[in-house]
């Protein structure tokens, strides 16, 4: 877009193009989104299984091929190491030298540390802690009983994997955002983009510092299009547990509150289930099955609220509890108490002509999503060339 | 969304207000809450609230309020009041009943009638020392809301979610808290 614009710019890349999706991932990883939705500008999926989830090399190649079909001027094995304020814009020092420009897009992503709660330094030391960085699959985990601390897409995805390994599965839930894979025979993606949620500007929401914090939902990309909810993992033997509250003298104490983390999903997934039937209703013309509503989420009778983690029963956790972004490099005064970026739909506030991409429901809810990126993408684009013009020296 | 019409006795707009303040005024979101405690005689006492610290500074309630605590008969006591245990249900049946309130007054809500039932769970064998398994305090706690309001079930049932999620009561008792305990000796002989 840039190019269209007839803008110089360059691309900076600390490995090779779609690096984190080489090196920062699970090996069983697959996209959430189906292959149709995998549009980026210009470079719509081909391939002959548009509702099939891509695997990790598929998605790199898939980045790989947009890359070069757009001849994005990407200098690769850049790492950028710092970013200040000069006179008339901005210095992006390298690793192999500095560049002077006079707008910058950051666009490092929001996934690029993980995000451990405090209670970890309690967990004893013979317990060996994992991420979802490091960790690659349940066979480079020692034999014996997970931990597996969180309830998003990772961490649903990785408790399945670890139970079906053979090694036992305690799953920590807190807060969590529940789907299906399918309604109403379509993806409930393909709701998401075609109802409209997904197009929902971040101007339009209520409270949007929520929306940003949402986490992501629980999904998983399979062959079968299986769902992978919190009844699912039951019934496959993992044990529900709430949300892990602190670590004292070696015993893991959890949150007695499952039953309202349950019934705050299966109430939102029913609100918008119920925006999907909505807008059914008045495109009828839409290729979908009967309006259907899901199980609840059953509360087992008395979920354990301490786990003695000196005990044997445990010997791994496997921290699925988010991610954090890194703005070490960032020499600007634009980060909030919590260490956030500052910004109003991607223009970053307090520094004029630097923008982000790629953030939670940075414009729009889908903005975190690949078929996301163009929209916001024109819409920075559009305020970067303004910008440019108006300070023109 | 407050709706002009709904009227919850809630001033949800000042609370709104209170929260855009608080954003930028970190310090002075941080409270004390506290209360006092003397022993009458066996297992009666009186405790007392009153001071507070928020906002950055000392408030007090209009009035000190005092509650009575003792236990039943069946315990050998005089029963001069409700028993500690039933005053941690009134804190979270409490608690949780402000929220629903607050909740529905955000939500355009006009509540009729909400009455909580609270049951909590207990097994002496714990305070008793009889079986080191057993647990002190409760082991579950049953609310159930009876609520009329104009609103669907599905919408109540949200209120009382919601109500939970923001409930500071409901956190204590679900959550972990580490409680430190101090003592120092008073030497009435002088």
């Amino acid at each position: 877009m840039l190019t269209e614009h007839a803008i110089d710019h360059v691309v900076l890349e600390r490995g090779e193009v779609a690096n984190s999706w080489r090196h920062e991932r699970w090996d069983s990883l697959r996209l959430l989104t189906p292959n149709c939705q995998s549009r980026l500008p210009g470079y719509a999926y081909n391939g002959a299984d548009p509702d099939g989830f891509m695997t990790m090399p598929e998605v790199v190649a898939h980045v790989a091929g947009f890359a070069a079909a757009s001849s994005a001027p990407v200098r690769t094995h850049t790492t950028v190491t710092s970013v200040r304020q000069i006179d008339g814009g901005y210095c992006v020092a390298t690793d192999s030298g500095e560049i002077r420009c006079r707008s910058v897009v950051l666009a490092s992503g929001a996934a690029n540390i993980p995000r451990v709660p405090q209670v970890r330094q309690a967990v004893p030391q013979h317990i060996e802690c994992f991420t979802a960085f490091d960790y690659r699959n349940a066979e480079r985990l020692p034999p014996g009983g997970v931990l597996v601390v969180g309830a998003s897409a990772t961490g649903v995805q990785l408790a399945d994997e670890i139970q079906r390994s053979g090694r036992p599965v305690t799953l920590s839930v807190g807060e969590h955002v529940r789907l299906p894979r399918n309604y109403r025979g379509r993806d409930v993606l393909w709701w998401m983009e075609t109802s409209g949620v997904w197009s929902q500007r971040y101007d339009e929401i209520d409270d949007l510092e929520r929306a940003r914090r949402l986490p992501s939902p629980q999904l998983v990309g399979t062959p079968e299009h299986a769902t992978l909810d919190l009844n699912v993992l039951r019934a496959a033997g993992v044990e529900i547990v709430g949300r892990l509250g602190a670590v004292r003298d070696g015993r893991a104490l959890f949150s007695g509150g499952l039953a309202n983390q349950f019934a705050l999903a299966d109430l939102k997934m029913s609100r918008l289930l119920d925006t999907f039937d909505a807008w059914g209703c008045n495109n009828a013309h839409a290729e979908v099955g009967p309006a259907e509503r899901f199980e609840p989420t059953h509360a087992p009778a008395s979920p354990r609220l301490t786990l003695d983690l000196r005990s044997g029963e445990i010997r791994s956790i496997v921290w699925a509890t988010g991610f954090r972004p890194d703005y070490r490099w960032l020499e600007l005064p634009v980060l909030d108490r919590t260490g956030e970026l500052r910004h109003d739909g991607g223009l970053v506030a307090g520094a004029p002509g630097v923008y982000a991409m790629g953030l939670p429901v940075l414009r729009r809810r889908k903005s975190t999503f690949i078929l996301g990126a163009e929209d916001d993408a024109r819409d920075v684009v559009g305020h970067l060339v303004r910008h440019l013009a108006q300070t023109t020296v | 969304m407050a709706q002009s019409s709904v009227n919850n006795g809630v001033n949800v707009q000042a609370l709104l207000d209170a929260r855009e303040a608080l954003r930028n005024a970190p310090a002075a979101a941080e409270f004390t809450w506290r209360a006092s405690c003397k022993w009458k005689n066996g297992t009666h006492s009186q405790s007392t609230v009153r001071g507070f610290h928020g906002l950055g500074e000392e408030q007090s309630h209009k009035s000190e309020f005092s509650f009575e605590t003792d236990h039943p008969e069946v315990f050998a006591s005089e029963d001069h009041g409700a028993t500690p245990v039933e005053l941690v249900l009134v804190g979270l049946a409490s608690c949780l009943t402000a929220g629903v309130a607050a909740v529905a007054q955000n939500r355009g809500i006009q509540l009729r009638s909400v009455e909580a039932k609270l049951e909590g769970k207990m097994n002496l064998y714990g305070i008793l020392g009889i079986d080191s398994d057993v647990r002190n305090g409760y082991d579950n706690i049953k609310v159930t809301f009876h609520i009329d309001a104009d609103a669907s079930k599905q919408d109540i049932e949200a209120l009382v979610a919601q109500s939970q999620k923001r409930s500071a009561v409901y956190d204590i008792v679900t959550n972990p808290t580490n409680v430190t305990v101090e003592v120092v000796k008073r030497d009435s002989r002088g």
